[in-house]
């Protein structure tokens, strides 16, 4: 028995030192390679001899084609915004679905269900179409809209399946008490919802950040881009000649990110698992 | 006759049926409403319909693609009037029948009253329905309706018109013979992919999520932070870090760990074969720690009793592990599984950003690894075919709200949303 259990632990050790292992290579490689001196990924090593912070100092001296301090101000800027906008949007729509029984309710239920199956790049080709006959390129305002209106429809139904399991008695106790459907809503509803609130800003604030198709087709000017996009122009540009810079931008934009997803998991995943079964 | 019909009747025009039943405030504003709709949309609608059905008849006067935007437009519009129209025709019945009954009419106070008791559900949730309906729906119109055209280079303005040409593209899709062989190994390619991949980031989370929920395992802390890397770090970021890792002449893959273990160069960029597998086995990579978490969130809300009682009972480890644990993790995670395959169908950002969906294969617009979102793009963005890519679209739309649907009636969801 002892034997067994010897050896089930240390075969369980071995998957998941292995398992460690290919996980955290890539991403110590890049930070190797964003110290490392030269552009090209043949001299790239793990551990640089002679290690540099060029790469940083590049990043932020804002060359035309590298401004990465815009790109990052500006992924901020619609991630923010995105978020806000779907926070309000999402939760006063799922709390009017949830508390409220009202013409056309059905309806824009079943409207939310069949835009949420529709993948929103079904929209690529008239935005790409319509934002070069309109001038609408490059307008960060359209792209916000855009996000907050992909994120609507399956927000709200997880919020609304959320916002069910909140039991009535409270709103009517409170409605007793003389206060007002918002005042419910701002005092009630939302403190208790907190948890998928938290799961529909990580979406609204990540979102954005990981797009790459829809902020492709509307930004053009290296100005306006978001990280994604000029990150993705860095590399590709001249393949592997400026990879070594891509790094140093890769790692600045990860590491904020990934401090945030580590310390929110569990909110993030209990949210998902909860609304989810609820619908 | 009845007043109520009587005032059903005036209504045709909207502000007369209030007139007749005496309600002046209501009807001026009702009567204004319907006259100033007309005022303002009235061009719009002329021209939007006119446009809809011809799509513009001379060059350079009309620019079809303004033509079927303003079309869209003034249906939408349309479909707002109508809404007032008919709460215009209710008013004027349901006032008309309280006169019939000597009830009294109910004043503009009470209805102004009413109107914000029962409008606040709309109130809250109607710039959502702004939004949708510009950022969402009218573009997604626009495309579907791109597809019954003719739309691409050589028919764009403002040197050309374009034309409805009903289902030509869908039937072009199935009968021209390079669209066709493209078409049907980009789908094939796309099934396989999302399967393939999908099932070894399912599998490989929830294997590793067993493994270190094992009671007895130590360092359970570290290896949970480990694994879940890859999730918290953002994937544009791995996937460009992945294409310079497996970088046919620099990338660390070949020169540093095959050349390690005496392996020859592998062209994982240039050939079709060798890129589907380092897209399956970086999927797997990125998406394993998402289902890792949730299945270890359920791994630690089963309770012990149950594996208790089948000790007591004499089950084996892979007894237990086969008919408590697995099932309770299928169960609960079932629903993120099925948006796993989704999502991959439609993972735009790992075909594209690895490697553009390439290699690119002579004579066709797709590349080797191309799936149908990153072929629709490309033929849009690259080679201007738009109507083949809006008729693509739709033709994905419809696969994908296929298995949609046949989810949600499998998790009811929609049921208890009903």
């Amino acid at each position: 028995m002892n034997r067994a259990k010897f050896f089930r632990l240390l075969i369980s050790h071995a998957i998941l030192i292995f398992m460690a292992i290919i996980i955290i290579y890539p991403l110590l490689w890049t930070i190797g390679a964003s110290f490392n001196p030269g552009n090209s990924l043949i001299s790239t090593t793990m551990i640089p001899q002679n290690p540099t912070l060029d790469h940083y100092r590049e990043l932020f001296a804002g060359s035309e084609s590298l401004q990465y301090v815009q790109w990052y101000l500006n992924s901020l800027k619609i991630s923010l915004f995105t978020m806000i906008g779907a926070v309000i949007c999402v939760s006063f729509t799922a709390y009017a679905f949830s508390r409220f029984r009202f013409k056309g309710r059905q309806n824009a239920l079943t409207l939310f269900l069949l835009l949420q199956m529709i993948p929103q790049f079904s929209a690529l080709i008239a935005l790409f179409v319509l934002a070069q006959i309109l001038g609408m390129m490059n307008s960060h305002w359209l792209l916000i809209l855009l996000y907050i209106g992909g994120l609507i429809p399956l927000n709200t139904y997880l919020m609304k399946g959320y916002m069910d399991s909140i039991p009535m008695d409270l709103d009517e106790s409170a409605k007793i008490d003389g206060a007002s459907n918002t005042r419910i809503f701002l005092q009630i509803i939302m403190p208790l919802s907190k948890p998928m609130i938290a799961v529909v800003a990580m979406t609204g604030f990540t979102g954005p950040l990981g797009d790459f198709i829809l902020a492709s087709t509307i930004l053009r000017s290296p100005e306006y881009y978001t990280l994604p996009i000029g990150l993705y122009n860095l590399v590709n540009d001249v393949m592997g000649a400026s990879f070594t810079t891509f790094a140093a931008g890769a790692i600045l934009i990860s590491i904020p990110i990934a401090i945030i997803f580590l310390l929110l998991q569990k909110n993030f995943v209990s949210g998902l698992t909860a609304g989810g079964t609820k619908g | 006759m009845q007043a109520r019909k009587i005032a059903l009747l005036l209504s045709i025009l909207p502000g007369l049926g209030q007139f007749y039943n005496k309600q002046w405030i209501k009807g001026l504003l009702f009567l204004g409403f319907g006259i100033s709709f007309f005022v303002v949309f009235g061009d719009l609608l002329n021209m939007g319909f006119w446009g809809l059905a011809t799509l513009g008849t001379e060059v350079p006067r009309d620019n079809s693609i303004f033509l079927l935007a303003e079309g869209l437009i003034a249906i939408i519009v349309t479909i707002f009037g109508l809404a007032f129209y008919y709460v215009n025709l209710r008013d004027a019945y349901k006032n008309g029948q309280r006169r019939d009954e000597n009830r009294p009419m109910s004043s503009l106070k009470r209805d102004y009253q009413n109107l914000i008791a029962q409008g606040y559900p709309y109130l809250i949730s109607g710039p959502s329905l702004f939004i949708l309906i510009f950022a969402v729906i009218f573009p997604i119109l626009f495309s579907f309706a791109l597809a019954f055209t003719n739309y691409d280079l050589y028919h764009s303005p403002p040197a050309n018109l374009a034309d409805w040409v009903g289902f030509d593209t869908f039937a072009k899709i199935f009968t021209v013979d390079i669209w066709r062989s493209t078409f049907f190994s980009v789908l094939g390619w796309t099934v396989i992919w999302t399967l393939v991949a999908s099932t070894l980031q399912v599998a490989l989370g929830i294997f590793m999520a067993v493994l270190v929920n094992q009671k007895d395992l130590r360092f359970k802390k570290f290896y949970r932070t480990v694994l879940v890397l890859p999730w918290a770090v953002p994937g544009f970021v791995t996937i460009l870090i992945f294409a310079g890792l497996f970088n046919d002449s620099f990338g660390a893959i070949n020169n540093d760990i095959l050349a390690m273990v005496g392996i020859d160069a592998i062209p994982w960029l240039t050939d079709e074969n060798w890129t589907k597998l380092a897209l399956i086995l970086m999927q797997g990579w990125l998406g394993f720690p998402f289902i890792f978490l949730v299945t270890t969130g359920v791994l630690q809300s089963i309770p012990d009793d149950l594996y208790e009682a089948a000790r007591i009972d004499g089950a084996s480890i892979f007894a237990q592990f086969r008919n408590i644990t697995m099932p309770m993790i299928l169960i609960a995670t079932a629903p993120v599984i099925i948006t796993q395959y989704t999502f991959n169908f439609n993972n735009f950002n790992i075909i594209y950003l690895f490697n553009g969906g390439g290699p690119s294969v002579p004579g066709s617009t797709a590349g080797g690894t191309d799936i149908l979102v990153s072929w629709i793009y490309k033929l849009t963005l690259q080679s201007s075919q738009y109507s083949l890519a809006a008729a693509l679209t739709i033709l994905l739309s419809v696969f994908v709200i296929a298995i949609a649907l046949w989810q949600f009636r499998r998790t009811d969801a929609f049921k208890e949303g009903a």
